[in-house]
């Protein structure tokens, strides 16, 4: 390197000596901070990263090149992320990404000659209740109109918080009444109630006691109850632990998540704290989703202000207990929403998921015992620990205590959170959120990985078993409702190209399989099918489903089969 | 002693020891499980899911080569399922890559009955071979991302960390930092990988030429001459500091 190099590196020097101790795991946060500084990454500038955090450059490569978000071409110091999922693919988005590129007189992916601007197609931002949504700069912009881009690109109005409705709503009820980064008016609400109330009477086995009682599950997905994922790691061998909350939030569909990070951060550091009291921890990382950058903020303000005034760091409420929180940003992947690979990104790898076993409670973060939650579950244990079990089960069903974050969007009036207990039936959902807006043709429930309910289940219970019995996923709380007047072959054609996209790799009935679906169903949908593209698609699906290594391949066939079973002439050939 | 386990593969009930994988377990009982990523000298990651087997109550089919036996386990090692799966992936496998040097892979496609036409049209992954070095020549159209150069490369051989990856899901590949040419990477030129490749990716330079019909004096030059003195210094190496 020569000498005028190294002085144009020099902006590095200070990135690099913050996170050098800390060694790879620091290699997601400095890419970040070095290309905000130049909107791409150069082989010098990767070269002195490397050195810095002792990481071999092939595999630096392979990072900047699993994450979407990092560049390692000329990309514009301004991204335009525009959303092509479902929902704003139904309200628009398409036609207000080619708007965009028109604007610029540039391509997707393409960098305006001045270097300052680029438009890329993105896969769902979390603003769902906003369709169509894009992400400027660091700016949310929703209801945006399509064929207008000079004005909310060049003048971005933020979105605000969004609607929050519900019944009474325990985990929600602060969104939108406090202001986040005020720790006396959230305290006012009864906050940090739970986490003084576990410091001051409960010993650790206690508060897991309470959780497990409560019969909390996990709200990200996989409905894992909460208080033996505790048990077990507070028992597993080892004197380092972590809770790790996960705020990838990355299924289309789902924002609940935003809601409450947004509108009552303390909520979700609180719901942290008490995880690490219970598990023995004294670290947690929140790993919030790169394309949340306002909900990082509000999150980072909060950890400080908490810090602060000793409701994290040492001798917490003044009792002996010490807890820090460090944020941890995405960088565009999906798939470092699925735990495993979300520990490999926060350790400076490519998201790849691992092998099972071992399980997170044993091998987890840096291959310590580990608790992850998603945030609502994190929000859930502090309500539960702050008012007691008895309390919580007192709404919902019994076999699914509680209430639960839905998500509302697509084709209904109000979209939105809405909070109700769980056992709500899915009609009653659809009407608080203003009902249908024209005639119900099918709702999309768990998101990309979901499956499709028609107008005959209006009755259906929103809990657990209500849904295992009409074999229908509960998944994030995804409620997407879709009109008669859509095309449902290109809502599949638009989830078929997010888990092409969102694939991995590592596994091969995934990495096939979810391009050759999607090239199944865009041959059907141009018109252009064959006779065997049902059974194609059913092998393939099947495929994915049975053998694929984790989650996103598990699921990544569930809603074209479920299209299959409930409207079999829908991809027939010729149609 | 080690601990020992009971369990049937395909109705033939066999005692192991604890903790092997049934991929292990299935060999003792003579009963073959086809593999394409597995590997005995490398890290067994699960990637291709060939082997994988249905075990009586468990949920999905499960990954033979890294699945560790269970006490009881009723498993069958060629069910109407487990087929099917193997089908599916051999088909999608040979539509997207090149498998002409890949015999085993070839007679698995004919032993499962596979169509891989039925793919027709789709997507292939046929970047241009890349001959940037003496050694060997990379002709990643026919790679399956097995990971086993990756492997041998890194940490489980050779400590070099001359290759990773590009892209991601269908459109993975290896690669160098940068896609620089292999002479300025951290490569040694040790020749592990192309020893691990099971499907002619990577191929001996030497071996290469003389398959294009080159003379065996010329074959000499390139490999010897051409590149004597080539070896890049001025490389990205962590030890040297750039
Ligand atoms: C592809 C994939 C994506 C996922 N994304 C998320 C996510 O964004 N947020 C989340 O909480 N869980 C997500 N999960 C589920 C997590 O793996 C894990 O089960 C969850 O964080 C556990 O927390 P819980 O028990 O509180 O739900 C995802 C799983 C898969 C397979
Ligand atoms: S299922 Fe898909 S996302 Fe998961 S490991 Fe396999 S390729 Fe990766
Ligand atoms: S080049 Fe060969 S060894 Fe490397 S991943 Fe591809 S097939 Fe496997
Ligand atoms: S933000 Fe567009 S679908 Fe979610
Ligand atoms: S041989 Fe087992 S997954 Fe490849």
């Amino acid at each position: 390197m020569d000498q005028s190099e190294q002085h144009e590196l020099g902006f590095l020097d200070p990135i690099l000596a913050e996170h050098a101790a800390g060694g790879r795991s620091g290699l997601v946060p400095v890419l970040l901070r070095a290309q905000s500084q130049t909107g791409y990454l150069t082989p010098p500038m990767v070269e002195a990263i490397g050195r810095a955090l002792r990481v071999p450059l092939s595999e630096i490569h392979g990072v900047i090149e699993f994450y979407t978000m990092l560049y390692n071409q000329p990309a514009g110091r301004q991204v335009v992320r525009v959303c092509t999922s479902p929902i704003c693919d139904q309200a628009g988005g398409h036609a207000a990404l080619r708007a965009a590129c028109r604007h610029f007189g540039t391509e997707p992916g393409e960098v305006t000659p001045d270097g300052e601007w680029m438009v890329e197609e993105s896969p769902c931002l979390g603003l769902c209740d906003h369709a169509p949504a894009a992400l400027v700069g660091e700016t949310p912009v929703g209801g945006i109109d399509p064929p207008s881009p000079a004005r909310w690109i060049r003048e971005p109005e933020p979105i605000g918080l969004g609607l929050v409705g519900g019944m009474a709503r325990p985990l929600s009820g602060r969104c939108g009444i406090i202001d986040p980064a005020d720790l006396a008016g959230f305290e006012a609400h009864g906050g940090f109630g739970g986490l003084r109330r576990a410091l001051e009477s409960l010993t650790p086995a206690q508060v897991i006691a309470e959780i497990k009682t409560a019969g909390l599950s996990g709200r990200g997905g996989a409905a894992f109850p909460t208080g033996t994922k505790w048990e077990m790691t507070a028992g597993a061998p080892g004197d380092t632990r972590y809770v790790v909350c996960n705020a990838d939030e990355s299924e289309p569909g789902t924002f609940k998540d935003r809601i409450l990070l947004e509108g009552d951060p303390f909520f979700v550091l609180e719901g942290m704290a008490i995880a690490g009291y219970a598990i023995g921890a004294r670290k947690g990382f929140i790993y919030i989703r790169g394309e949340y950058p306002r909900a990082q903020r509000i999150v980072a303000q909060a950890i400080k202000v908490a810090v602060e005034n000793g409701r994290l760091g040492e001798g917490i409420l003044g009792m002996d207990f010490a807890f820090d929180i460090e944020i941890r940003s995405g960088a565009g992947a999906y798939i470092c929403g699925e735990e495993t690979a979300l520990f490999e990104a926060i350790e400076g790898k490519r998201g790849f998921p691992r092998l099972k076993p071992p399980y997170p409670t044993t091998h987890g973060l840096f291959g310590k015992p580990t608790t992850i939650n998603n945030v609502e579950t994190l929000c859930a244990a502090a309500w539960i620990v702050t008012f007691g079990a008895e309390a919580y089960r007192s709404v919902g069903t019994p076999d699914s205590p509680g209430s639960k974050l839905f998500c509302l969007s697509g084709d209904v009036n109000r979209p939105g959170v809405y909070e109700v207990p769980y056992g709500t039936p899915l009609g009653d959902l659809l009407a608080m959120a203003g009902g249908v807006n024209g005639e119900l043709q099918a709702v999309l429930l768990g998101g990309a990985a979901g499956a499709f309910a028609g107008p005959d289940h209006l009755d259906l219970p929103m809990s657990f078993e209500g849904l295992r019995a009409a074999n229908l996923p509960l998944g994030s709380g995804v409620v997407m409702a879709i009109n008669q007047k859509r095309d449902m072959r290109r809502t599949l054609l638009s989830l078929a190209h997010f888990f092409a996209h969102e694939s991995c790799g590592k596994c091969y009935p995934c990495q096939l399989g979810t391009q050759r679906q999607l090239e199944v169903l865009e041959r059907v949908v141009s018109g252009q099918g064959r006779a065997d593209d049902l059974q194609i698609l059913q092998d393939v699906g099947f495929t994915m489903t049975n053998a694929s290594l984790c989650g996103l391949g598990m699921t990544a066939g569930t809603a074209v089969l479920s299209a299959i079973e409930r409207w079999p002439e829908l991809l027939q050939n010729g149609r | 002693m080690a601990d020992e386990v009971e369990l049937t593969i395909d109705g033939q009930t066999i005692r192991v020891e604890a903790g092997i994988t049934i991929l292990a377990a299935a060999e003792q009982a003579g009963i073959k499980i086809p593999v394409i990523c597995y590997f005995g000298h490398t890290t067994a990651n699960g990637l291709c899911r060939m082997c994988v087997v249905e075990t009586k109550g468990a949920r999905g089919l499960q990954p033979a080569c890294v699945t560790a036996v269970k006490q009881g386990a009723e498993i069958q090692t060629h069910s109407p399922d487990v087929v099917r799966a193997r089908r599916t992936i051999l088909e999608m496998l040979a539509a997207t890559v090149d498998l002409s040097e890949a015999p085993e892979i070839q007679s698995m496609l004919e032993e499962y009955g596979a169509k891989p036409e039925r793919f027709a049209g789709g997507e292939r992954r046929q970047p241009p071979m890349l001959d940037d070095n003496p050694v060997y020549i990379r002709d990643y159209a026919k790679c399956v991302l097995c990971w086993r150069c990756v492997q041998v490369c890194a940490d489980d051989a050779q400590y070099a960390y001359a290759i990773n990856f590009s892209g991601r899901g269908f459109k993975s590949s290896i690669a160098t930092f940068f896609d620089k040419p292999m002479p300025e990477t951290t490569c040694v030129f040790c020749g592990q990988c192309v020893g691990v490749c099971p499907t002619g990716a990577l191929k001996a330079k030497r071996e290469f030429l003389i398959e294009q019909g080159v003379s065996l004096v010329d074959v000499f030059y390139e490999t010897r001459m051409r590149g004597a003195g080539k070896r890049s210094t001025g490389g990205p190496r962590l030890d040297k500091g750039g």
